[in-house]
């Protein structure tokens, strides 16, 4: 497989931006600001960063992708249809009356590996899934991409202390820390910070990186080692809630917002802005 | 039951090389011959059932057959969405075992009981929920489990539970077991009450009182079509269960006589009340307090024995 280009990996996120933003002013549906912060991480991960091939979705030993933050699921179904797993048509009837495409995720849907949208499930799934591949002798990757909210549940920390004992070096935790939560700053609500350092204590190689990077994001997921006896990872990128659109960035409003009509044209020219602007 | 439900997970672990066995820090030891064999098979999860659940899940989607394995009281209600979200929402074949289910952790208190778990867990679609009387049951309710394509929680006792089935054991452990034939009232006894419930029907029948006696190790899906065959002759059914009267197997008896057609038969649910008991003692005093001993079973039989003849 060849590597892509930093440009086209930023080409694949604001195609994804573009088309979340769409979806949100169609189907008039929460959780913007969330799909808008991690769409160089679902970017890095279907543009290389794990081995995601739609014609290998069959495959028992693929690379796998739990998409553990499921309110934000505009932005996976994005990836999943621009990378093939599904028309592109089918983004357009996103929340509609008997769509595949709900406003949280599930294994029904082409790409998905796992039905989540109640939070801290995914870390869970995605430890069960590298230690299957351990049992059976597969060489592959299982990544899970978290919200800093699903770090306030339980569940998240229990499979956080269990993974290192079973040093599962395949598993790599992606922590989308855009600094909100539903209702606050998630900082404020718990003491989250210094989330890093959190994890380095419970037995995680834990690293920062600037979230919107899609290609040093993509370059951090390539370097997890399939099948690796060692401390799991965690990266914990450094994301903008809203990112992308200079109007909903940072602003929690956005969380359960979604656009009117001048406020997507206003977005959508915001990207277009952007995407011509030399790299 | 659960020195039997070691020995049947290994003795299966051996043919079917999908099962991982999953314990949530408990069965000192119970576990040694299946982990020294298959140490790439067993795993402690630790104190952390949502964890536990949330592995199996993981372990399922990847085409292995899981087998949890945790205290009843635990495996059911901390984990609850888990069970709802991860395995039954996904429909993944994954077994849960609840172990020492009902107050077989007597002295243990209200938070070690398990008398609420079936009326949860019966609210969960595509969830078998399995509740075996003795060792017999069990080894056949387990190796059933392991053919489900869906999730299921298998309800077991603790350890020394009277075998009921020596002579004749069940061929199918989907279907209700006659274990007495008689009239005018059925009794319907699940998991470790069966042989409570025997033992009482046989004092009756000493006085020439012949009751039917049937043994349900199945309670989801729940036999529908042989109540309403079978039941229609009675005009009593009597449900026994070390369960809450609410919800488990004489909630589900009674919410589908209730539909049927008169003339239907009277359900009286016996099972635990609905208080908890903060008071210490084995396994037999609390049945007492909860009037589910031999003797208060066999005068809520004879009770319904007269009531039933009496009704014109």
């Amino acid at each position: 497989m060849t590597t892509w280009t930093a440009g086209r990996l930023r080409d694949l996120a604001a195609q994804i931006r573009r088309d979340v933003l769409e979806m949100s002013h169609r189907a008039q549906t929460a959780h913007l600001g969330s799909s808008l912060s991690c769409v160089e991480l679902i970017a890095a991960a279907y543009g290389g960063g794990l081995c995601l091939d739609p014609t290998r979705r069959q495959h028992a030993d693929r690379d796998r992708l739990i998409f553990s933050k499921g309110h934000a699921a505009t932005t996976l179904y994005a990836a999943l249809a621009r990378c093939g797993f599904f028309p592109i048509s089918w983004l357009q009837e996103y929340a509609q009356p008997g769509s595949p495409l709900s406003e949280h995720p599930h294994r029904g849907v082409p790409g998905v590996e796992a039905a989540t949208g109640s939070l801290g499930h995914g870390l869970s799934l995605g430890l069960g899934m590298a230690l299957a591949a351990r049992i059976r002798g597969w060489k592959n990757r299982v990544a899970v991409i978290l919200s800093d909210g699903e770090c306030n549940e339980g569940s998240t920390w229990e499979a956080a202390l269990f993974a290192p004992a079973q040093r599962l070096g395949s598993l790599l935790a992606v922590i989308d820390y855009n600094k909100w939560q539903a209702t606050g700053r998630s900082n404020e609500i718990t003491a989250l910070a210094p989330l890093a350092d959190k994890w380095r204590a419970f037995g995680w190689q834990a690293e920062e990186c600037d979230g919107h990077d899609v290609a040093a994001v993509r370059d951090r997921m390539l370097a997890v080692e399939p099948g690796l006896i060692g401390p799991p990872t965690v990266l914990i990128a450094h994301t903008v809630k809203g990112r992308g659109v200079s109007f909903m960035e940072d602003d929690n409003n956005w969380h359960y917002r979604s656009p009117n009509d001048e406020e997507l044209a206003a977005a959508l020219n915001e990207l277009s802005i952007l995407s011509t602007e030399p790299r | 039951m659960r020195n039997a439900f070691a020995d049947e997970i290994t003795s299966l672990a051996e043919t079917d090389e999908r099962i991982v066995l999953l314990s949530g820090d408990i069965g000192n030891r119970l576990f040694n011959t299946f982990r020294d064999r298959w140490p790439q098979r067993f795993y402690n999860i630790g104190v952390a059932e949502a964890n536990l659940i949330g592995a199996a899940a993981g372990l399922a989607v990847c085409g292995l057959h899981p087998v949890t394995y945790t205290i009843a009281a635990f495996a059911v209600y901390r984990c609850f969405e888990q069970i709802r979200v991860d395995l039954a929402a996904q429909h993944l074949p994954v077994v849960v075992v609840g172990t020492g289910a009902g107050l077989a952790y007597s002295a243990n208190g209200p938070t070690h009981h398990s008398c609420e778990d079936l009326a949860i867990l019966r609210t969960l679609p595509g969830l078998t929920l399995l509740s075996p009387c003795d060792a017999v049951e069990l080894r056949l309710a387990l190796r059933y489990a392991l053919t489900v394509s869906g999730p299921v929680y298998l309800r077991i006792g603790k350890k020394g539970e009277p075998i009921v089935h020596d002579s004749q054991p069940p061929r199918d452990i989907t279907r209700p077991i006659q274990l007495r034939s008689g009239e005018r009232i059925l009794v319907l006894a699940t998991g470790v009450m069966v042989a409570a419930a025997l033992e009482a029907a046989d004092q009756l029948r000493a006085d020439g009182r012949a009751i039917e006696v049937v043994s349900l190790p199945v309670i989801k899906p729940f036999p529908s079509d042989w109540l309403h065959q079978r039941a229609g002759g009675f005009e009593t059914v009597v449900t026994v269960e070390e369960h809450g009267v609410i919800g488990g197997l004489g909630g589900a008896v009674a919410e589908l006589v209730s539909e049927w057609s008169a003339p239907r038969p009277r359900v009286l649910r016996l099972g635990t009340s609905d208080l908890y008991v903060h008071e210490a003692g084995e396994q037999a005093h609390l049945r007492q307090h909860y009037h589910l001993d031999v003797a208060s079973i066999v005068e809520r039989l004879q009770t319904a024995w007269l009531e039933a003849e009496n009704t014109p």
